[in-house]
C-alpha cells in the first residue's frame, strides 16, 4: 500500500498530461480557441443603434432590419482577416442568407470600393465611424459575426473569419433550431 | 557647471512627464484617481492579460475614452462596472463579481490551502507516533526479541554466502 502511494504523482503526471494534450488535439482541429470570450449579449436584444448606411447615410435604426433571423458581420477595409472571408460571405448571400453588416471604424470611399469591387452581400450596412456601437456589442476586433433571431435576441457570437467548415459546426444547427422563415436555406 | 548638470537633469525629467501618450482633462483629483483605477482594475478583452492602461490596441483605447467620457458625465462607479460587464462580461474585471461561474476561480484557493492543511496535519500526526515509542527503553522481552532477529539475520547472510 506505502508502495502504490510513490505511483501517485505519476498518476497525477499522466492525468493531466492526458488533458492538455486533448485539449491541444481541440485547439489544432480548430475546435476550441483559448482565447475566444463568451459575449455577454448571447440570449440578449441586440442593442438599440441609430446608425448612417454606408451606401446613402440615411439613418437606420433596429426596426429596419430587425423582424426574422440575420447574421450581423463586423468587418472593415483595415482588416485582412475580413478579406479572406469576404468571398464566403459573398457565397452565403448567394444561398439567401440575410447578412446585415457593421463596417466597424472605417474610412467611407474605401469602405464604398471595397464593397463595388468585391461584391456587396450585405443587405444593409451600418457605418459605425467612432465604433460606438462596435463598443455597445462588445466587439474586440474584427471579424465578428453575431447570428440574431427574429425576435432580435443575439444566440450566437462567433469571433474571427467565417468559412464552410465553421458555418456548418456552429452556425447551421443554431438555425436549423430557430425554425425562422429563412429556413429553407439547405446546403 | 552646476546649472549645466541642473538643466540636463531638468530636461530628463521633462521627458519623463511626456510618457504618457493620451492626456484626459478632469476637474477633479477624485476623477483623475477614479479613471485609474478603472484603467488598472479593467482587462483588456483584445489582448487578454493586460490591463487596459498597460494595452495600446484599438480597443482598450475606445474603452479608455469611454471611461474617461463616463466619469466626466458624472456615472458612479457602480454605473462603469455595470455598462463594461454588460459588453464584455466578467472577464474584463480583474475581480470577477462572486457568482455561479466565477466560484471556481474564487474557491480553488481556498480549496488548495484547506488540502494542504489537512495534509499537514497528517504528515505531522504520522510522524508524532514512531517519536513517543523509541524514547522509551526497550523491555527484556523485546531486547530478547531483537537478540533473536539478528542472529536469524546472520545465520541466513551466512547460508546466502555458502551458496
Amino acid at each position: 500500500m506505502q508502495r502504490l502511494k510513490l505511483f501517485i504523482p505519476l498518476l497525477v503526471f499522466v492525468a493531466l498530461a492526458a488533458m492538455f494534450f486533448g485539449v491541444e488535439r481541440r485547439v489544432q482541429r480548430g475546435e476550441y480557441a483559448p482565447t475566444d470570450l463568451p459575449s455577454a449579449l448571447v440570449n440578449r436584444p441586440l442593442p438599440a443603434f441609430s446608425l448612417p448606411a454606408l451606401e446613402d447615410g440615411r439613418t437606420l435604426t433596429n426596426s429596419d432590419i430587425q423582424g426574422e433571423w440575420f447574421l450581423l458581420n463586423v468587418w472593415a477595409t483595415w482588416c485582412p482577416t475580413c478579406h479572406y472571408e469576404h468571398p464566403f460571405l459573398v457565397a452565403l448571400a448567394d444561398q439567401g442568407v440575410k447578412i446585415v453588416s457593421v463596417d466597424y471604424k472605417d474610412n467611407t470611399e474605401a469602405a464604398q470600393r471595397w464593397l463595388a469591387e468585391k461584391g456587396n452581400p450585405y443587405v444593409a450596412t451600418l457605418f459605425d465611424e467612432a465604433g460606438d456601437f462596435g463598443l455597445d456589442l462588445g466587439v474586440t476586433g474584427a471579424p465578428e459575426t453575431y447570428l440574431v433571431d427574429a425576435a432580435g435576441i443575439v444566440r450566437f457570437r462567433y469571433q474571427g473569419a467565417l468559412d464552410q467548415a465553421i458555418w456548418d459546426r456552429e452556425f447551421a444547427p443554431l438555425i436549423a433550431g430557430l425554425a425562422a422563415p429563412s429556413a429553407e436555406l439547405k446546403q | 557647471m552646476r546649472s549645466l548638470l541642473l538643466a540636463g537633469w531638468l530636461i530628463l525629467l521633462s521627458y519623463s512627464a511626456h510618457g504618457v501618450i493620451e492626456t484626459y482633462q478632469f476637474d477633479t483629483d477624485v476623477q483623475r484617481a477614479r479613471y485609474h483605477h478603472f484603467i488598472e482594475e479593467l482587462r483588456c478583452p483584445k489582448c487578454q492579460n493586460q490591463n487596459l492602461s498597460g494595452s495600446d490596441s484599438a480597443i482598450s483605447k475606445d474603452l479608455r475614452r469611454q471611461i474617461h467620457q463616463m466619469i466626466m458625465d458624472d456615472k458612479s462607479d457602480i454605473e462603469i462596472t455595470q455598462y463594461m460587464v454588460a459588453r464584455y462580461g466578467d472577464f474584463i474585471l480583474y475581480r470577477p463579481q462572486f457568482n455561479a461561474a466565477t466560484a471556481v476561480l474564487w474557491l480553488t484557493p481556498l480549496g488548495l490551502l484547506l488540502l494542504g492543511l489537512f495534509v499537514w496535519w497528517r504528515m505531522a500526526a504520522t510522524r508524532a507516533k514512531p517519536k513517543l515509542s523509541s524514547d522509551e527503553a526497550l523491555s527484556i522481552t523485546e531486547q530478547q526479541q531483537l537478540k533473536d532477529l539478528l542472529e536469524e539475520e546472520n545465520l541466513a547472510s551466512k547460508d546466502g554466502d555458502n551458496k
